[in-house]
C-alpha cells in the first residue's frame, strides 16, 4: 500500500475495477462493453441452438442430418477456423508490440483461413440446395440452415470487419483507438470459434452418428 | 497487501492507455494445441469405437465444454485476476441464460413428445 499512503501520489494500484482509485482504463471499459455485446450475441445463438436441438429429428421424411453432413469437409472447416483464431491471436500480439507489418501478415492469414472456411461452407450449402435439402423442406432443415447460416453470416461480417481493420492499421498506424478496435475484433473472432464448437458438436458430430 | 501484483501499472495514471501485453505467443500456441487435440478427440469419439456407444453424446458434450474453457482462457484471456471479475460475472449470466433456454426447451419438448398421442 505504499503508493496509496504517500501524500500526493495517485493511488494507481487501486484503479482497476475496485472503484477506489478512479476510472478503469479505456481499454478495459471498451473490452467489457464489447464482451457484453458478445454475450448478447451468444444468447441469440442459444435460442437457435435450442430450436435445432428440438427440431433435429423432425425431418418430414426428407433428408436427415447424417444424409446432408460431410464430416471430412467439417473437419477441414474446423481446422481452418482454429488456425484462423491462432493467426488472429498472433496478430493481436504483433499489434500490441507495435509491429504493423507483422500484424498485416497475420491479418492476411486470418482472413485467408476464414475465407477458406466460408468457401467450404457455402459450397456444401450449394450441394445441399441442389439435392433438394432446402430450408423449406422440413423443420430440421429450417433449423439447420438458420443455425449454421447465422454462424456463417457472422464469419462473413468478421471478414469484412477484418479487412476494414487492416485498412485502418495501414492508413492510421497502431494508434490507441485502432488498438482498441483490434481488441474488439479479436474478441469477436475468438467468440465465433466458441459458437462453432457448439455447432460442430450438436449439429455435425451428433448428427452424423 | 490484499491485491495481486499490479506493479506493471504503477507508472500510469487511470484512464491512460496500457502498454502491457495481455498474453504471449506461448499462450496462443498452447491454446491452439489444446483446441486441436480436443477437436481431434471429438472426431475420434464419433468415428471409432473408443467410447461405449450410448455414452458418446455425453463424451462429446464434455469435450465441447473443455474446448470452450480452453478458448475462454487461452484466446479470450478470461482469467481469475480482479480485472476479469466483471467479465466473469457477465459470462456466468450468459451461461445461465444458455442453460435455461437450451435445457428448458429440450426438457419441455421431450415431455410434450412423451405425452402426445401418436398421430
Amino acid at each position: 500500500m505504499t503508493a496509496a499512503t504517500t501524500t500526493g501520489a495517485v493511488p494507481t494500484e487501486l484503479a482497476h475495477g475496485h472503484g477506489g482509485g478512479g476510472p478503469a482504463p479505456t481499454r478495459t471499459v471498451v473490452a467489457y462493453g464489447f464482451w457484453i455485446f458478445i454475450l448478447s450475441d451468444v444468447t441469440m445463438f442459444t435460442a437457435l441452438f435450442a430450436a435445432y436441438a428440438v427440431l433435429a429429428g423432425r425431418t418430414a421424411d426428407g433428408p436427415t442430418a447424417s444424409d446432408v453432413i460431410n464430416l471430412r469437409h467439417v473437419f477441414i472447416e474446423t481446422v481452418c477456423l482454429l488456425l484462423s483464431s491462432y493467426a488472429c491471436g498472433l496478430g493481436a500480439l504483433s499489434a500490441e508490440r507495435r509491429r504493423p507489418g507483422r500484424y498485416l501478415v497475420f491479418a492476411a492469414l486470418t482472413f485467408a483461413l476464414g475465407a477458406a472456411f466460408l468457401f467450404i461452407e457455402i459450397s456444401d450449402f450449394v450441394d445441399m440446395a441442389k439435392a433438394g435439402a432446402v430450408p423449406s423442406r422440413s423443420a430440421f432443415l429450417s433449423a439447420f440452415w438458420t443455425l449454421v447460416g447465422m454462424h456463417g453470416a457472422h464469419v462473413t461480417t468478421g471478414l469484412v470487419w477484418l479487412a476494414y481493420m487492416a485498412a485502418q492499421v495501414a492508413a492510421k498506424g497502431l494508434k490507441p483507438h485502432v488498438l482498441r478496435r483490434l481488441l474488439c475484433f479479436s474478441l469477436f473472432w475468438h467468440a465465433l470459434d466458441i459458437i462453432w464448437v457448439g455447432v460442430l458438436t450438436l449439429v455435425y458430430l451428433m448428427g452424423a452418428m | 497487501m490484499q491485491y495481486v501484483d499490479h506493479h506493471q501499472f504503477d507508472d500510469r495514471s487511470p484512464g491512460v492507455e496500457q502498454q502491457e501485453p495481455t498474453a504471449s505467443t506461448l499462450t496462443y500456441t498452447v491454446g491452439f494445441a489444446f483446441a486441436l487435440l480436443l477437436t481431434l478427440a471429438s472426431f475420434a469419439v464419433t468415428q471409432t469405437g473408443l467410447l461405449w456407444a450410448p455414452g458418446i453424446p455425453v463424451g462429446l458434450v464434455v469435450l465441447a465444454l473443455a474446448q470452450i474453457g480452453v478458448h475462454l482462457i487461452f484466446f479470450l484471456h478470461i482469467g481469475f485476476g480482479p480485472e476479469s471479475t466483471n467479465n466473469i460475472v457477465a459470462l456466468a449470466f450468459g451461461a445461465w441464460i444458455a442453460l435455461l433456454v437450451i435445457g428448458g426447451s429440450i426438457l419441455i419438448m421431450a415431455n410434450l413428445d412423451a405425452n402426445m398421442m401418436p398421430m
